[in-house]
């Protein structure tokens, strides 16, 4: 027989969204602690990730789970105190992420920034049309370990080798890693731009990550 | 026999339609086609900037012809004289960023992925899409729809309440709302005018258009322009029924007049086979599992295509990103009816599966032809060439078209291939 918890698990992995509302608040009721709940859907969150990288889950999994997640988020977050929000997670590294200059595409950035931090990964997301100076602020800023470039036009192919070009010129490229990703981004505009690696989809971004700071997947 | 061994140019121009026609068809030819196909390449190579080619209509016909008389390929496609920045702006047109309008001068219009319908209103939108449309849809799209929603509702109104109505009519804010509509209208009155003109003086020279009209997907209709693409995902399981039933009635209002619409474009252009250009975005491998593609996806893609063939169209579709997963599937349609370009799908592979039943079309890298040199540009189209292009049905193109920002010499390489070695 399973438990609530499991049940709460389950119901979250399998998109059940009234179920996992209905034991949420369940939960709430019967007093059990914000971390131990939140606790329970990043259990949730890791078979979500596992399945979509098994390629049972897809693009509609990921943002129904994302946004029961949300929910849940809404109903436990006031309950919590200061000194419990943000702890009981490691952070494996910091990853920069942001759509390059021109281009205003975001899905597959937002998906890979999910994925990233259902994986234990600190993500500063910069949105999209990030100019090459907003992310020189933004990585003198926030110190990444690593730095992603996403774009989904052609125009993409410049904007990334430009902003790959200021990193040389500031003198911080050997800072950190950079990752490029989006539609057309393959191994021919990885050696125009001089990026580390790319990816064609987010568990290769995560994969990537994993890889350069160490995390064994 | 050899274009220059041509001197008539109406000759000429039946020559290349008959081998994109027969290409199309699957009967061999005497070499593979090219069809010239862009956003704003030619503004590219003639210097100017793209803002200027979207709102210059004359400006946006001679680079294009330049383009084409440099390339010299079997025909273009009209769409690349891209000249709506007129209709945009007199709409005020709000899903769309174009050059000089939310997008830098020389950047490609880009659309805008935002929810535009709630999924509260997917009942008002299925009992009566036009009163939806008038009301709600198109006022937050456009502003210059903004007044409509003062329309009468005809289908409400009768006998003297019918008489009453017609109050809508003096409502200022409706009367201002027609007046940007009618602007708008006379704006795409001229675009559509000059691309009459344009393809007249094009088929003089030689050069046929390759014409017809456009269609959408009813998934990503929903997903593009009343869901958004998050909206429409968590309704397949929030809102599973309602989404079906919205593909269903969206299959039908997608396709009305289409059939007519293609045939008199055509017409015009003196081609007796009509193309209907279906861009495809949300179906690809990745995106949604298999069993999601042929739940919400293909069948009301598959019906659209089947309709148009019916009425004797040829719709090209282009299949966006990789969609290895799909090619078995959507080779359930009629043989010989259909193009389909596939922009990342390895066309080797779509070969094998769907040779038999459709044309193919692609798909040399965008990578390659903005970044490579010409000679790596001219071996991947022979490469392409001479296996994909074996025994006919094959189309050779970007992966999806000319970008941008391709250096001249690489688009010269990939159209001299089909001369080179595509016979």
């Amino acid at each position: 027989m399973t438990t609530l918890k499991e049940d709460y698990v389950a119901s979250i992995a399998d998109m059940d969204e009234d179920k996992a509302l209905e034991i949420t608040q369940q939960l709430i009721d019967a007093g059990e602690a914000p971390m131990e709940i939140l606790g329970l859907c990043r259990s949730a969150m890791e078979i979500v990730g596992q399945r979509f990288e098994q390629e049972e889950y897809f693009l509609p999994e990921l943002m129904m789970a994302g946004d029961i997640l949300e929910q849940i988020g809404a109903l436990v977050r006031p309950l919590m105190d200061a000194n419990s929000e943000g702890s009981g997670q490691t952070v494996h590294g910091t990853v920069l992420i942001g759509t390059v200059h021109g281009d205003l595409h975001d899905i597959g950035k937002n998906i890979v920034t999910f994925m990233l931090e259902l994986n234990g990964f600190k993500v500063i997301d910069l949105g999209i049309d990030v100019s090459t100076k907003a992310f020189l602020d933004a990585i003198a800023a926030n110190k990444p370990d690593i730095v992603g470039l996403s774009g989904f036009l052609t125009l993409a192919f410049d904007a990334m080798k430009e902003t790959l070009d200021a990193f040389d010129d500031a003198g911080i490229r050997n800072n950190f890693k950079v990752m490029i990703g989006g539609g057309q981004v393959d191994d021919q505009i990885l050696k125009f731009t001089g990026a580390d690696a790319f990816g064609i989809n987010a568990m290769e971004a995560v994969n990537l990550c994993r890889k350069w700071t160490g995390v064994a997947a | 026999m050899s274009r220059a061994g041509i001197a008539d140019p109406e000759a000429l121009a039946q020559e290349r339609i008959k081998r994109i026609n027969d290409t199309q068809a699957l009967i061999e030819t005497d070499r593979v086609p090219f069809i010239y196909s862009t956003r704003f390449w030619a503004a590219k190579m003639a210097g100017v900037t793209f803002e200027q080619q979207m709102y210059d209509l004359e400006l946006a016909a001679r680079i294009t012809e330049q383009a084409l008389d440099l390339l010299q390929p079997d025909g273009y496609s009209p769409f690349s004289l891209q000249t709506w920045g007129p209709t945009l702006e007199a709409l005020d047109f709000r899903p769309m960023k174009w050059p000089g309008h939310g997008c830098d001068p020389n950047v490609s219009f880009q659309y805008l992925d935002k929810e535009y319908m709630s999924a509260k209103e997917y009942d008002e939108f299925l009992d009566d899409p036009t009163r939806f449309n008038l009301t709600k849809y198109l006022p937050r799209i456009a502003g210059a729809f903004e007044g409509i929603e003062h329309m009468p509702d005809f289908a409400s109104a009768s006998e003297f309440r019918f008489l009453a109505a017609m109050r809508g009519f003096a409502n200022p804010e409706f009367r201002k709302s027609m007046q940007a509509l009618m602007e708008a209208g006379e704006k795409a009155e001229a675009a559509i005018m000059l691309s009459g003109r344009f393809t007249a003086r094009m088929r003089a020279k030689g050069m046929p258009a390759i014409a017809g009209g456009f269609c959408k997907s009813p998934f990503d209709h929903i997903a593009d322009f009343l869901r958004g693409s998050k909206g429409a995902m968590l309704d397949m399981f929030r809102n599973r029924d309602k989404l079906l039933e919205s593909i269903d009635k969206s299959q039908i209002l997608l396709t009305r007049g289409v059939v007519a619409e293609a045939k008199a474009s055509a017409e015009r252009t003196g081609n007796p086979v009509a193309n209907v250009f279906i861009p495809l975005h949300w179906g690809l491998d990745g995106f949604m599992s298999p069993d999601q593609f042929k739940t919400f996806y293909w069948p009301g893609l598959r019906k659209t295509l089947i309709e148009l063939i019916e009425a004797g169209v040829t719709p090209t579709v282009l299949w966006e990103g990789n969609c290895t997963s799909r090619l078995e599937l959507i080779g359930d349609i009629p043989k010989g009816k259909a193009v389909y370009a596939f922009e990342q799908t390895d066309l080797a592979r779509a070969k094998a599966v769907l040779g038999g039943v459709v044309c193919l079309r692609g798909n040399v890298p965008a990578s390659l032809l903005v970044t490579a040199g010409a000679a790596e540009v001219e071996e991947y189209c022979k490469n392409l060439i001479q296996t994909v292009g074996k025994g006919g049905g094959f189309i050779l193109d970007g992966s999806a078209s000319i970008p941008d920002e391709s250096p001249v010499e690489n688009v010269v390489a990939m159209v001299e291939s089909v001369r080179r070695y595509g016979n």
